[in-house]
């Protein structure tokens, strides 16, 4: 007999309550004389998975940029763990994208010359690990993600989906408490696509670290708490509702 | 897709006789599935009954048609359910269609409606997520048909918010 899904409703409930840490209030950001960001607020919880959607073009990544200090808004606050990111000069928050934050992008952007366990062990050495623990470091991420076999290969030797996971592992290394994903999956076909996102949201559900998931695709969407709509600029954070049957 | 609604919407927009709706109702909401005129007859008897439309008086000549009209709590009613977003499931467009729709038809916002759809749809995609993570496979499978459609509905909505003018401005050649 096939198996049945359990009906709406029936899945976990709410998430907790937990304490804001990163807070954007009212950000604004041009390019030129083109608004990208034209305000809106929006809060991510501590170890909270938070999506951010959009059509093309309606700011959902130059959010993502001026959130994880990649960009300076033209007006607004940004907070984190009470320390205005907007106000921040370059060098001190260079440093806190390097010991704080962690980052995926669509194309993994390993460093083509690096094997892949340099590359995860990277964010360490930068910031002052020596290479021998930096790459047991590295290796016990790989592990963690499925690639113990191929840490001495380099990026132009992995699939896409094994370059991606590569990518997580160097965005976890750190122990960050954020990780900013763009478009992570965005160049890998479904299968796998599935299986770094399962992996990258079991990893960070475990680790508790909260993430900023900038996707135009729902069932990327899907593996956050919520989602947030930036709409021509604008953050529309959607009501809770009640559905309806078809009659 | 409810014809009881459907008929409701349609007297919401304006007051109407039964041939008329019934015309109106094969055109813009269900082409595919003519609604019988005993359907359409029944179904306005049943309306006048709970009090949800009412007959107008009509004037010297037109004695031989029954205009009818929605009342106030026939509005209420109707607004009600093109409030609510619906039950995610896949194929779905029949009855979102008719809620984009009638909405546009009785100038309510369609981009309220399809928010709270977006929402509704991405609190079950959720859950079947968390599903498809934590049970075996035959369970993960079938949760993936389920995002699979229900993501297609989405982006049906996402090009439905992105044309909405251009439908509004259909309607309004087909109603005139």
């Amino acid at each position: 007999m096939t198996p049945q899904l359990p009906a709406p409703g029936m899945g976990p409930g709410a998430v907790r309550e937990r304490p804001a840490l990163l807070t954007a209030t009212g950000v604004g950001k041009s390019f030129g004389s083109t608004p990208a960001l034209r305000g809106g607020d929006m809060v991510v919880a501590a170890g909270e998975l938070v999506a951010v959607m959009g059509p093309s073009g309606s700011g959902k990544s130059t959010l993502l940029h001026c959130l994880a200090g990649i960009l300076a808004p033209d007006s607004g606050e940004i907070d984190y763990a009470g320390r205005r990111i907007d106000r921040m000069d370059d060098d001190v928050r260079s440093e806190l994208r390097r010991t704080e934050f962690g980052f995926v992008f669509q194309f993994g952007q390993l460093v083509p010359e690096l094997t892949a366990a340099e590359n995860v062990a990277l964010p360490l050495m930068l910031t002052g690990t020596k290479r021998r623990p930096a790459l047991a470091a590295a290796a016990t991420w790989l592990d963690r993600f499925g690639l113990e076999d191929l840490g001495g290969r380099r990026p132009g030797e992995l699939s896409g989906g094994q370059a991606q996971r590569v990518a997580v592992a160097r965005a976890m290394v750190t122990e960050p408490r954020i990780i900013f994903a763009d478009e992570p999956t965005g160049a890998l076909d479904t299968a796998a696509g599935t299986a770094v996102l399962d992996a990258f949201s079991a990893a960070v559900r475990e680790a508790g670290v909260a993430v900023v998931l900038v996707t135009h695709e729902a069932r990327v969407a899907a593996y956050a708490d919520r989602t947030v709509i930036v709409r021509d600029g604008r953050i529309v954070t959607p009501r809770s509702v009640q559905t309806a049957g078809t009659r | 897709m409810s014809v009881r609604l459907g008929l409701l919407g349609l007297l919401r927009e304006a007051p109407s006789h039964g041939y008329d709706l019934k015309v109106r109702y094969d055109d813009l909401l269900d082409p595919d599935r003519p609604v019988q005129p005993a359907q359409v007859y029944s179904t306005l008897t049943r309306l006048e009954r709970d009090g949800l439309v009412e007959q107008l008086d009509v004037a010297d000549g037109q004695a031989a048609k029954r205009i009818y009209q929605a009342t106030a709590d026939g509005v209420d009613e109707l607004d009600r359910w093109l409030a609510t977003p619906v039950e995610p499931e896949p194929h779905l467009h029949t009855v979102l269609y008719v809620k984009v729709v009638l909405r546009l038809l009785t100038g309510l916002s369609v981009d309220e409606l399809l928010d709270a759809q977006r929402e509704a749809h991405l609190v079950r995609m959720r859950e079947l997520t968390i599903l498809r993570q934590t049970q075996d496979t035959a369970m993960s499978l079938l949760a993936d048909y389920a995002l699979f459609h229900l993501e297609s509905d989405l982006r049906w909505l996402d090009l439905t918010a992105a044309r909405v003018d251009d439908l509004a401005a259909h309607l309004t050649r087909r109603t005139r």
